[in-house]
């Protein structure tokens, strides 16, 4: 990244002799890469092959710095992405973590995350779209830009739609100005490969294909107690066997979001909670009452008692992202 | 003139130094985002010192984080106006100050002829003074 404080600061940095030694694990520890790296391990449960992928980037891009000291120059690496996922696999969680993570490695400037949608670049009418994509792309420099179920902005089947346009500003941004910004796409793989099928252009510029996998149901109980813990509730015993019976249950079902049913039903089983709580008429609670779940507030969902989804039909495919 | 040194009009910062490269004009405009201010494009080919309000070139810069997204306006302006003056400013939004903050021509003319002296004579044989962009002669747009 250009240093604009000193204009001369490429010329400065001393090139090392051909016999130096670098020290890579140096290296490594002045970046704080580590940290991050750590925190998405705590953080983000299972996603493996993501995970994978990350560090392999973040190996990359030490690894070039050092070869910048010995003056081995190489072109900027493109770390253009694409994330494929189901929906509640935690695609713009990592999304947001990628953007700190390319920060701490200098890759990009600011390190902020844009998030947007068709509607943000796709305008309404003749000679709206361009000026609307450039605006989002201006805000989003020297950072990343997220473009959310990315597959929307190219629809075949209507030939007068605008998305194409935004679709060529993106492009040529995505070449030409590779030092200032990442473009981060995502959505369903289905309708991703679709897109890229007939956007070509689109595929050879992204250089990270990245698949987010389903959770398995210990995953998912997992980031269950994450979530709790962050919001500082607890199961007790009997409600965390009732929990992954739930999952068993609901993973079945259709309209299954992952991550983001696990976070639906938690605030579905606080609810109960503090109904319960209400019920049960003691005058005086203490603090663990007020943290626990029990059994009976996950047993108590519909799930359980006529196999259908909580929500009322059609609403967990309103929030599905 | 001896008030235009090597013909070219000072108005706002930097201009009596070398124009400015495109590296100092970012480091520039990182400086202003660093403050919180909005920075803007303007351009105009009438570059007499009392005309203040420049036109817009599209809308002021709000919320960006990083000079590369104004660079690209001041380079897309110059593009389209090769031949006006062109200004980045930046204007500060705190109460109680709101007026520009920064202000300097990042874009001139390659010919700039510069201002003449008219006299006009008023009662009681006092003169007033002012000065007369020679570009102001052609019509808007001929006029570089």
């Amino acid at each position: 990244m250009s240093d604009t404080n000193n204009p001369d600061s490429a010329q400065r940095s001393t090139v090392l002799a051909d016999d130096a030694q670098v020290d890579l694990e140096a290296e490594f520890q002045a970046s704080n890469v580590q940290e991050v790296l750590d925190k998405l391990d705590r953080e983000l449960i299972g996603l493996k092959p993501v995970k994978t992928r990350i560090r392999e980037i973040a190996a990359l891009l030490l690894v070039d710095r050092l070869r910048k000291q010995f003056a081995l120059t190489s072109e900027t690496p493109t770390l253009h992405m694409n994330f494929t996922g189901n929906p509640g696999t935690g695609k713009t969680t990592v999304a947001m973590r990628m953007a700190e993570i390319l920060h701490r490695l200098g890759y990009v400037r600011e390190g902020h995350l844009i998030s947007v949608t068709r509607d943000d670049l796709v305008g309404q009418y003749i000679g709206h779209t361009a000026p609307k994509t450039k605006e989002v792309i201006k805000k989003a420099m020297g950072g990343v830009l997220f473009i959310d179920e990315a597959y929307y902005l190219y629809k075949p089947e209507n030939e007068r739609d605008y998305g194409a346009e935004s679709i060529e500003i993106l492009l040529q941004v995505m070449e030409n100005n590779r030092d200032d910004l990442v473009v981060i796409l995502a959505g369903y793989k289905d309708r991703m490969d679709r897109f890229f099928s007939s956007n070509p252009g689109m595929r050879s510029r992204i250089a990270h294909h990245i698949d987010f996998p389903d959770y398995s149901a210990q995953e998912l109980l997992a980031i269950a107690k994450l979530m709790l813990a962050a919001q500082n509730y607890r199961f007790s015993p009997a409600a965390e066997q009732a929990f992954s019976e739930y999952l068993k249950l609901r993973m079945k079902l259709e309209h299954f979001a992952n991550a983001r049913s696990v976070r639906n039903a938690l605030d579905r089983a606080r609810l109960r909670q503090a109904n319960r709580l209400f019920a049960c008429g003691k005058k005086t609670l203490t603090k663990i009452d007020l943290m626990t779940l029990e059994a009976e507030d996950i047993l108590a969902s519909r799930v359980f008692v006529d196999g259908q989804p909580d929500s009322e039909p059609g609403a967990d495919t309103a929030v599905q992202k | 003139m001896m008030t235009n040194p090597g013909n070219r009009i000072t108005q706002g910062q930097f201009s009596f130094l070398p124009d400015l490269t495109d590296q100092q004009i970012t480091a520039q405009i990182k400086y202003a985002l660093k403050k919180g201010w909005a920075l803007s494009v303007e351009y105009t080919d009438d570059p007499h010192p009392r005309n203040t309000y420049w036109e817009m070139f599209g809308m002021p810069m709000f919320d960006l984080k990083d000079p590369a997204g104004i660079l690209m306006e001041v380079n897309n302006c110059r593009k389209t106006f090769p031949d006006h003056y062109i200004r980045v400013m930046a204007f500060d939004s705190t109460r109680g100050v709101e007026s520009p903050a920064m202000s300097y021509i990042v874009n001139r003319p390659k010919k700039e002829p510069g201002f003449g002296v008219v006299r006009q004579e008023g009662p009681g044989r006092t003169i007033h003074y002012t000065v007369h962009s020679y570009a102001t002669d052609k019509a808007e747009g001929e006029r570089y």
